[in-house]
This record gives C-alpha cells, sequence and structure tokens, in this order.
C-alpha cells in the first residue's frame, strides 16, 4: 500500500519535472490567501447537456452537472479510494456478498425534504426497472436482495461477491418523494434537477448556459463559490479566445493551445494551468477474425513498427504518454513491468518473415501466399487525434512493407456499417478508463457477439478466467495480481496495438485558490476552491 | 384573387407530403439509428436495453407504418418527442431556438439589401468605371472569404485583443440584471459580429444581381425617353429605373423566406449562438428522426409559403403580371 503512495506521488512529480511551466504548478502552498464565500465560476464546456436526471443521462456535459447537484452513497477520494458521501460507514459481510451502508444523518434534498434510506431503496428499484431507459442498469440486476431496514440503514445483497459492487453506490441518488408513481421520461427534474449535492440548480437555458448556486446547508461543509456557469461554446477556438478575453474561468486545453497559445508570461499571469494523465486511451484495434492479424507475430510487428513516442509528440504535442495495456499509469492495477514495444522496423521485419510475410514480388509490400499484406484502418470523424495518429502510422507501416489505406466515417455510419457487423480491418478509436479494473466487458470471449463491445473479437481462455476471477475477487492485492497477468497476457498478444494516454489539460483563472492536483484531477474538492475576498470579481 | 389563394394553398398540401414522404425515407435510409449512439460502445449498456429503447421509439414497427404514424400525429400538429435523451417536444426544442435565427437572417438581410442595392445601382450607372471594378474586387472577396475564418480574425482582434465586442453568445453573464435599455444594447452588442460576418459573404450575390437588372433596364427604350424628355438622370435613374430592377428583388426575398430559419452549423458553432443550424446538425448527427422531420416540415412549409407570396408580391407590385 505504501508502495503504491510512493509510486503514485512519484508519478506526479514526474509530471512536474516534464513540464517547463513548474513554478505555476506549486500553486498556493504557503501564505495562500483566506477563503472566503463568493464569486461565480465561469466554465466552458463543449456540448450542451442533455438530461440532468444521472440515470438517464449518458453524456459528459450532464455527468459533470450531475455530479455538482446529486451525490452517491459513496465516491473515490482524490487518491481513488472509496470514501462515503451520503453512507457514514459500510460494512462488508465476511462472505463478501453483503454490503450496509450506514447513512448520514440530517441530509436534505434541495427542496428541504429529508434524505433517507428509503431514497436510495427507490433509486434501486428505479435503475432496475425495465420502463427506464438507463444504461446502468446491468450492475444493479446482479443484486438478489435490497432493503431499508431503518431510515439510515440500506442494505445490499448479491449472489456472489462482486469487486465492483461497493463503487456501483456512487450512483447519484434520485429524490423518492418527487419521483416515486411517475414515469421517468417525462419528469419536469431532468430539465430541473433537485439533489442533495454542494450546488442546486438555478437555470438552463438551452445552448447556452446552466446555472449552478451554492447549497448554503451542505452536509460537507458550503462550498465557497457562490454560483457555478456552465458555458456552452462548441468551437474550442472560441472557447480559448473567451478564456483570454475573461468571458470563461475554466476550460480544458487542447494539446495544441498548451504548447503554443499559453506559454507566454501574460498568460501565466492569469491563469493557472493542470496537466495530469486523463482516464482514457487510444488504440490501434485489429479485427481477429481476418486470417492475417490471427498470427500474434505479425500484431507484434505492427507493434514494433509503430514509433509510439512520435505518436505522443506528433499527435498529443507530447502532452502524454505512450499506453502499455489498458489501465491508467499511476493507478493501483497499472502494471509497468509488461512487454513493451519499442519503435524497431528491423525486428518488425523480421518478425513478418518468420510469419511468413515477405516481398516476393518486390512492389514494395510483403506478401504471403499471392496475398499482399495490405488493410484499410477505420476512425471517426471529428476525432484529430485519432485521424493523425492513423496517418502516422500509415507511413510507418509502408515502412516496413505493409499498406494502408484510411477511412475516416462519421459516428454512426461507422457503428452501424463496420463496428457493429465486424466490417473492417483496423480500428483507431479510444476507451475511457474506467477506475475499476473490471474489463470484462471488452475483453471477455462472451461479449465477442454482435453489439457487444468486444468487436475486435478477442478470445484467450485464460483471459476470461482472470476477468471471471478479477470481478469477484474484493480484496485489492489478490485483484492486482490477477489484472497483472491480465495485463502481461494482452501485452504479449498484442490484440490492440496500445497507443497513447493522453494529458487532461485544464485551465483554471488564478483567482481561483484551493485547488491541489491529485491522482483523481482537480476537480475531486471543488467546494474547497474559492476567491479571496479582494480579488472576487461577480458580486452577484 | 381569394380563389387563387385557396387553390395554391390546397396545392400545397399534396406537395407537402411528397417532400416529407421523400425525407423520410432518406433518413431512415441513412445507416445508423439513435439506438445505435445511445447504446454502442457503451460498456455499462445491455442489448435489452436497445431493444426496450427502440420499442419505446417505436423503431420496431416497419418503416410504412412509421411514417403513417409520424403523418398522423402531424396532422393534429404534434411533432413528436425528439428521441436524443431529453425526450422534449420537439416543438419545444425548435420553437426555443427560432428567434435567434430569425433575429440574425433578417438583420443580415437587411445588412445585405442596404449595402448592396446602392452599391449595385452605382456600379451600373458608372459601368466600367473605378467604383465600378473596386466593389466588384471588394464584394467577390467576400463572397470568397470562408464566414470561420473571418469570424475567428475579427474575434481575435475586435473581440480579444482592442476588447470593442463580445467574442461570443447572444446575452452577457448578467443579463437578468440589466435594465431593458441595457437588454437592448447587451444584444445588439453581441450580435455586430455575427451579423456582419453572416451578410459579408452575401453581398457579392446580390450586388452583383442588383446591378445586372440595373444595367439592362438602363438600356431599354423607356429609359432612353426618360431622358429624352429632360428629366435630370437622378430622376431618370431613381425613379423610372430602380422600380423595373427591384422587381426581381421580390423573387429572391421570396426564395429567402425558408433560409429565414436556416442557420449555419459552422457559424452558430463559432459564435456559439444557440440556433437552427446546430439543432439540425446535431439532430442529423445523433439520428433523431422527430426532430429532423420536424425541422425539414417547417423549412417545407417556410419554402412553399415564401413562393406563394413572392408570386402575390410580384402580382401586387406589377401591373403586367396582375392584369395578364
Amino acid at each position: 500500500m505504501r508502495a503504491l503512495v510512493v509510486a503514485l506521488m512519484l508519478c506526479c512529480v514526474l509530471t512536474a519535472c516534464r513540464d517547463n511551466a513548474v513554478p505555476e504548478q506549486r500553486a498556493d502552498n504557503g501564505g495562500a490567501p483566506q477563503p472566503a464565500v463568493g464569486d461565480t465560476i465561469i466554465e466552458g464546456t463543449s456540448a450542451d447537456a442533455s438530461n440532468l436526471l444521472p440515470m438517464l443521462a449518458m453524456d459528459s456535459a450532464s455527468g459533470q452537472i450531475c455530479g455538482l447537484v446529486y451525490n452517491g452513497l459513496v465516491r473515490y477520494d482524490k487518491n481513488l479510494h472509496i470514501e462515503g458521501e451520503l453512507a457514514e460507514s459500510w460494512q462488508i459481510s465476511a462472505d463478501g456478498r453483503e454490503i450496509t451502508f450506514h447513512l448520514r444523518h440530517g441530509v436534505k434534498w434541495h427542496d428541504g425534504a429529508p434524505f433517507t434510506s428509503a431514497d436510495v431503496l427507490f433509486t434501486y428499484h428505479l435503475i432496475i426497472d425495465p420502463k427506464t431507459p438507463t444504461a446502468y442498469a446491468e450492475r444493479y440486476k446482479q443484486v438478489v436482495e435490497a432493503s431499508a431496514p431503518d431510515p439510515y440503514t440500506f442494505k445490499v445483497r448479491y449472489a456472489r461477491p462482486l469487486a465492483s459492487a461497493l463503487i456501483s453506490w456512487g450512483i447519484a441518488i434520485h429524490p423518492r418523494h418527487l419521483l416515486a408513481g411517475q414515469d421517468i421520461t417525462k419528469s419536469p427534474l431532468a430539465r430541473a434537477p433537485i439533489g442533495t449535492g454542494p450546488y442546486r440548480f438555478v437555470q438552463w437555458v438551452p445552448g447556452e448556459k446552466i446555472v449552478l448556486e451554492r447549497n448554503s446547508d451542505y452536509f460537507e461543509g458550503a462550498p465557497y463559490i457562490k454560483r457555478v456557469v456552465y458555458r456552452i461554446i462548441p468551437d474550442s477556438t472560441t472557447m480559448f479566445l473567451e478564456l483570454q478575453s475573461a468571458g470563461l474561468d475554466q476550460m480544458g486545453l487542447t494539446p495544441l493551445q498548451y504548447a503554443r497559445q499559453t506559454d507566454t508570461p501574460a498568460f501565466r499571469r492569469r491563469f493557472r494551468r493542470y496537466r495530469y494523465p486523463a482516464f482514457a486511451y487510444t488504440y490501434l484495434g485489429y479485427n481477429l477474425r481476418h486470417k492475417m492479424f490471427q498470427d500474434k507475430r505479425v500484431r507484434q510487428a505492427l507493434s514494433y513498427a509503430i514509433n509510439k513516442q512520435e505518436l505522443v509528440d506528433g499527435v498529443l504535442m507530447g502532452l502524454g504518454q505512450v499506453a502499455t495495456g489498458p489501465y491508467k499509469p499511476g493507478t493501483w492495477q497499472y502494471n509497468p513491468d509488461v512487454k513493451r514495444y519499442p519503435y524497431n522496423p528491423q525486428r518488425a521485419r523480421k518478425l513478418l518473415r518468420q510469419a511468413g510475410w515477405s516481398d516476393s514480388d518486390g512492389d514494395g509490400i510483403v506478401d504471403k501466399d499471392g496475398q499482399p499484406l495490405a488493410f484499410t484502418i477505420i476512425t471517426n470523424q471529428g476525432n484529430d487525434q485519432r485521424i493523425k495518429a492513423a496517418e502516422i502510422i500509415q507511413r510507418r507501416f509502408a515502412q516496413v512493407g505493409v499498406k494502408v489505406k484510411i477511412r475516416v466515417i462519421e459516428w454512426a455510419s461507422l457503428l452501424k456499417e463496420f463496428i457493429t457487423p465486424r466490417r473492417f480491418d483496423a480500428v483507431v478509436m479510444g476507451w475511457t478508463i474506467p477506475n475499476d479494473p473490471d474489463s470484462y466487458n471488452v475483453w471477455h470471449s462472451s461479449k465477442t457477439a454482435p453489439g457487444k463491445l468486444n468487436f475486435i473479437g478477442y478470445k484467450n481462455s485464460r483471459v476470461d478466467e482472470l476477468l471471471e476471477q478479477g470481478r469477484h475477487t474484493l480484496v485489492r492485492r489478490q485483484r492486482k495480481k490477477i489484472y497483472d497477468e491480465f495485463q502481461r497476457i494482452l501485452a504479449e498478444e498484442q490484440p490492440y496495438t496500445f497507443l497513447f494516454v493522453p494529458d487532461a489539460l485544464p485551465v483554471v483563472a488564478r483567482r481561483f485558490y484551493g485547488i491541489k492536483e491529485a491522482p483523481a484531477g482537480i476537480a475531486y474538492n471543488f467546494i474547497r476552491w474559492y476567491v479571496p475576498a479582494d480579488q472576487q470579481r461577480y458580486q452577484r | 384573387m381569394l380563389v387563387y389563394l385557396s387553390k395554391r394553398l390546397l396545392l400545397m398540401i399534396p406537395l407537402l407530403l411528397g417532400i416529407t414522404l421523400i425525407s423520410f425515407v432518406v433518413i431512415h435510409l441513412a445507416p445508423g439509428e439513435p439506438t445505435d449512439l445511445q447504446t454502442e460502445m457503451n460498456p455499462e449498456a445491455g442489448v435489452e436495453l436497445k431493444a426496450r429503447l427502440r420499442a419505446q421509439y417505436g423503431l420496431d414497427k416497419p418503416i410504412a407504418l412509421q411514417y403513417v404514424d409520424w403523418v398522423g400525429r402531424l396532422a393534429r400538429l404534434d411533432f413528436g418527442t425528439s428521441f436524443s435523451q431529453d425526450r422534449r417536444p420537439v416543438w419545444d426544442k425548435i420553437v426555443e431556438r427560432l428567434p435567434v435565427t430569425i433575429l440574425i437572417n433578417v438583420l443580415s438581410i437587411g445588412l445585405i439589401l442596404l449595402v448592396s442595392i446602392p452599391i449595385g445601382i452605382m456600379a451600373a450607372v458608372r459601368r466600367g468605371s473605378a467604383f465600378d471594378r473596386w466593389t466588384t474586387l471588394f464584394v467577390f472577396i467576400g463572397f470568397a472569404t470562408p464566414s470561420f475564418w473571418l469570424a475567428l480574425l475579427l474575434m481575435d482582434y475586435l473581440g480579444a485583443y482592442l476588447g470593442l465586442v463580445p467574442i461570443s453568445g447572444i446575452k452577457s453573464l448578467g443579463y437578468e440584471y440589466l435594465s431593458s435599455g441595457e437588454q437592448i444594447w447587451d444584444v445588439i452588442h453581441h450580435l455586430l459580429l455575427p451579423v456582419l460576418v453572416s451578410a459579408f459573404g452575401g453581398l457579392a450575390g446580390f450586388s452583383r444581381y442588383m446591378r445586372s437588372n440595373m444595367l439592362e433596364v438602363i438600356n431599354q427604350d423607356y429609359i432612353l425617353t426618360a431622358r429624352a424628355k429632360g428629366l435630370s438622370e437622378r430622376l431618370v435613374i431613381m425613379r423610372h429605373a430602380l422600380r423595373n430592377a427591384l422587381l426581381p428583388v421580390i423573387t429572391i426575398l421570396g426564395l429567402s423566406v425558408p433560409g429565414l430559419i436556416g442557420g449555419s452549423v459552422i457559424f452558430e458553432s463559432i459564435f456559439a449562438i444557440p440556433g437552427m443550424g446546430k439543432l439540425f446538425y446535431d439532430a442529423v448527427m445523433m439520428r433523431d428522426y422527430p426532430l429532423i422531420m420536424g425541422v425539414l416540415v417547417i423549412g417545407a412549409v417556410l419554402t412553399l409559403l415564401g413562393n406563394m407570396l413572392a408570386d402575390i408580391g410580384y402580382a401586387v407590385a406589377d401591373p403586367r403580371i396582375r392584369n395578364g
């Protein structure tokens, strides 16, 4: 455990060292001014929210707002450990199948009604109700019994121990007194939510802005910043101009903006930039149903042929790191001791030769049984990073005699025409990295059926075993062993070439204090951010 | 006249049905369904969610039946509910975006007319002069300039650097707290750049059009007659030539009626204006069939109405057509 913390700290230090702008990252530790209540933070978001009932919302814009308006029973703390939110404490039974949550007393909904275990039970029933069109039901269907023996106790029982059971209760608790007996898809709360969280909903002007105001009764202590305004600005250049002209206080920078447009004294006088690995990775996935990709040596050769550092430098302007597997570097589940594939075209050519691919007709493309090693990489429109990555990969592949075409396809068509019917050779896509390492849905062989997520068709019986064990093992040390082996197998087999983990690049106006970067990012302690009284900009 | 009008109106119904049928089929031919987008690539979504959503949206029925259902609702002026996650009525989503779209389009058409009519007249009257050549150059630069590029340059210079105009949006943050006079100024202030940029590209077409109309009229015999009568050049141009040269403008105005509710997605994204263009674009990307159809129907109705208005306007303005 201690080793882990040290590793995490090391990782942060490394991140800081790689950055030229070290001083701004050592923000306001000593001599920080006095916290004060007030002011408004204006945050830029590229998409409007869709639905503010967390159960029905699947987009990140809605999720961000719901995160301030609602609470779950538990949540991840700044070091990505689970801590209580609406639950004061919990016990897990010895057999790992039952969790008993003890809820906080005295918590109130924004309309003044008291929060009790009945709300939790209601949320559970709502999520498994077949009439509720929610994407999150799967995990809750594993519950065999849920009960609320008294207003401040909530119990759930599972048929088998489930590793992600505890954190699954981080789901936002919905108010029973406002939703019971109603058609949730028609609830007015979707446009004007009422939760228990640190901010109350004030106003939503579609396509323009969403306004929240501090909940002065918040059970963890009232937040300092009085108002939060999300401004919807679809274009990232416009957003950046707004930031420069003080129309915004916070946004996420693109790598180009971070590297080329913000590294000036004038900018740094007014803003603090942050940088930490994002919870996402980009990969090149091979359709393993195709004969040419079935030989492990071919996939390994392709991985050797790609210069991943070049991708990080060229696509992300160096603001990211090479990925080695499906987990985020620096988290407990990440295994750094796996086979790596440094750029090595000779090695790639040799592996291809061993697999029987050589340029027998002298056209510069390796072939086998008269078939050239040529295929198409597809990716989705609108994601520049993926398109650029595909182009750089195309050039590197050509150097080892592999011919690649690139097709960029609009998202809906990509899914319907290529991914779902499995009509593709290779894809450049990305996954977000969940905090829990359970990757059953993406890698288990039972998920290769149409419409499931293992669309490359990866099947490995040992991986299946590990994934099944992993999701039913509760002790972290044992889980780590399981997922370490899982990562070693993936690294050896290269069903994907894992390309890179980009950095998240948020920037916040300098008048906001109390921001402390942690493995979880910067937003985890938002309610403790403040603007000193003499620097506040907005009085209302 | 009344008979003519009602005939035209009645004829619009089959035409409208034809338009909707074609749009409906074409949209459903596009690969992908709203349910794919909401459930695919989502590790949490189960397969049964997709089935459930399809049933809720009525996508499990044959397409012919879906169309009949949709027309049935339309006949009761019900545009249905959006397939996006907010599940709001389509009509609400369109109506909240209409005012700003119409406002910008009306202002920009007004600005185009205001600038390009004089330019066109002057260019025609002094055909081949330096003025003619310079304005031609100017309007064609406007025509060739990508509006997003111009917008970004102006935003950067006038907005971020000089701080003269707001960069994006249509209202300031504290709009609710302003007096009504200040509110009006605030909106005008925000609209300056968008209107200017959207009008800039339209100048070329219209001023050239005006110029050629004017040239044609000036060479007519009745202008020669007017001059022969000894009328001042000013009177000849303003009274005799201009009136006739303006006639085709009615057609153009009629044709631009549907354009009033259309927006450009690039333009609206750049200025962060919640208008119809972005709404429609997002709806297409999400395969939000009811919303797409809603926008298309309103567009079709306005196109047909615009054409009719243009015909009527023509009849009112031109005795030859009225009596002929």
